[in-house]
């Protein structure tokens, strides 16, 4: 393999990483304030990337407007999954919020099918996406710069939001002890639609990167990447973001050089996550950045 | 200024407080003393909007408040410093500070407090970038305390904040205790050291199994054979 070759294999690792990455932050938060598992989230990936087609297709909006708009409205949808299907649940115990999130993964995938239909839809993407730089026999896709620059912003905005506002001190205070931050006027129910907001923005601008790269969408499109982020985030240490992070820009970067340097076990590729997944919870079950687990499941 | 008529608290079958009721004054530090499981605690978390399952009257500054919610009570001005303290290990000793004044958006009054927090506390001013688990056990009540002090209360509830303190450092909370209230705090101190709290309390309650079974002025409550006999140590 050259050095050329290898850069190309670099930005796609780095492109699929940060996709993992977004949606895996989501998993994390939820998971460290609630200690749930929200299945559904994979679904907000989905439907991020519809909505797109739809303001392009049915509204008419230029690109960067339908996907601004497609994240705020899965944004909203995400904090209503909450309020409708987790919020009656805090007090039960932990696995029935959890079998509800399965509930609203299928729903959500039902009524995808119902509207979008099942069949498998193009995805209009920008131009200057699409036509290659060439530098130096380096063939680089602005889609591979884009992904990843654009994670980037979205994840500083979150890391800003989470270690440097008012609201970020009462996550990070949830995050350890709901009760006390009750006792300190924090607004519990609030911070946590804010959490679930913010998760799901992610998973939605990740679901419409994700469209781009691989320009396809069908209703159980998120199952596949959700779950790997899903791993990304356990590989990691659930509940920490920046775990979550790192998390997925090493899943991408294992997925793509793996099929890079053995391109026979390219069919297995779905498989490495599942194969990280065991290691990890036979070796390391606190992941990466993770902290002791006993207080938290 | 609080008024507290027969409340009742249940968890599941366990029928936790059997109809209190009791009276703190405003300016005066009032104790609520009893063994282990009596339901001081139980009363503290009703009070502070933390019960779901409660029955009765919470009356302050003559509104009924036992419907509120805890974010609704803080920035009524009344707060509570939970059993075993149950700071923010993680969270810089700056940071907890900053969570205790969540309900407030004055930024300006905030700091103000902030000062004053940090002269009353000299050690936590020295630690404020510390994480709030790298400090020791008395350093930690200092932080609780302090941390309730920064929502700008007008009531403090302690919940047995000499718990598991050396000597020295019980007495420095008892002191503390006193300083807040002559800031012109009112206070309700839940303790199981029950002869600290008389001493320093103006008003005291004695809870048995859920039910108040003495009051009286603190002085009188030393003075009591029954109490002497139960949780003085005869
Ligand atoms: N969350 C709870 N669930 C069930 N029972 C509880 C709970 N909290 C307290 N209790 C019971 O209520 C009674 C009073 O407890 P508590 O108010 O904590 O007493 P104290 O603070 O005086 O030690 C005890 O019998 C205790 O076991
Ligand atoms: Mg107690």
């Amino acid at each position: 393999m050259n050095s050329a070759m290898f850069i190309q294999h670099m930005l796609n690792s780095l492109t699929l990483g940060s996709l993992y990455a977004l949606v895996a932050i989501g998993y994390t938060m939820v998971y460290g304030i609630l200690r749930l598992i929200n299945f559904a989230h994979s679904e907000m990936f989905m439907l991020g990337a519809y909505f797109v087609f739809w303001g392009i297709t049915l509204g008419q909006l230029p690109w960067p407007v339908a996907m601004a708009l497609a994240i705020a409205v899965t944004a909203s949808l995400g904090v209503l999954v909450d309020q409708v299907a987790y919020r009656p649940l805090r007090d039960a115990p932990r696995i029935s919020a959890l079998i509800s999130s399965i509930g609203v993964s299928f729903f959500l995938q039902n009524v995808a099918i119902v509207f979008f239909q099942a069949i498998p839809r193009e995805v209009y993407r920008p131009q200057w996406l699409e036509d290659p730089i060439i530098t130096h026999g380096v063939r680089i896709l602005p889609l591979t710069l884009f992904v990843p620059f654009l994670s980037l912003l979205f994840m500083l905005v979150l890391l800003w939001i989470v270690y440097r506002t008012k609201a970020g001190l009462g996550m990070r205070a949830i995050s350890k002890d709901i009760e006390t931050s009750y006792l300190m006027g924090v607004p519990v129910n609030r911070i946590i639609a804010l959490t679930f907001g913010i998760g799901t923005a992610l998973a939605a601008a990740s679901g419409i990167m994700w469209a781009l790269r691989y320009p396809q969408l069908q209703p159980m499109m998120g199952t596949i990447p959700g779950f790997k982020a899903f791993i990304a985030a356990v590989f990691g240490g659930i509940g920490s973001i920046p775990g979550a992070v790192i998390g997925g820009l090493a899943l991408g970067f294992i997925e793509i050089m793996t099929v890079a340097f053995f391109p026979d076990l390219a069919g297995y590729r779905d498989a490495f996550a599942f194969v990280l997944l065991i290691m990890v919870l036979m070796f390391k079950p606190t992941g990466l950045m993770g902290e002791r687990l006993e207080d938290k499941v | 200024m609080l008024e507290i008529r027969d409340l009742h608290v249940h968890y599941g079958g366990i029928h936790a407080l059997k109809g209190i009721s009791l009276d703190v004054p405003k300016g005066s530090v009032v104790t609520l003393i009893g063994a282990n499981g009596a339901g001081k605690s139980s009363t503290l978390r009703a009070i502070a909007g933390l019960l779901k399952n409660k029955r009765g009257h919470i009356s302050w500054k003559g509104t009924d408040i036992s419907g509120k919610t805890p974010v609704d009570i803080v920035k009524a001005g009344i707060v509570m410093s939970p059993e075993g303290r149950r700071i923010f290990a993680h969270l810089t000793v700056l940071e907890n500070l900053q969570l205790g004044a969540y309900s407030r958006s004055d930024k300006a009054a905030i700091a103000k407090d902030m000062d004053w927090v940090f002269e009353l506390f000299p050690r936590l001013s020295e630690r404020r970038n510390q994480k709030g688990g790298t400090l020791s056990g008395g350093e930690q009540q200092m932080l609780a305390v302090a941390r309730a002090l920064m929502s700008a209360p007008e009531l403090v509830m302690l919940d047995e904040p000499s718990l598991g303190l050396a000597p020295l450092l019980v007495k420095e909370v008892f002191s503390i205790i006193r300083m807040i209230n002559d800031r012109g705090m009112t206070v309700l101190l839940v303790e199981q050291n029950a002869y600290a709290a008389l001493k320093v309390a103006h008003q005291a309650y004695v809870l048995e199994t859920g039910t108040i079974t003495l009051s009286g002025t603190g002085e009188s409550l030393i003075a009591d054979a029954r109490v002497r006999e139960a949780y003085l140590g005869g």
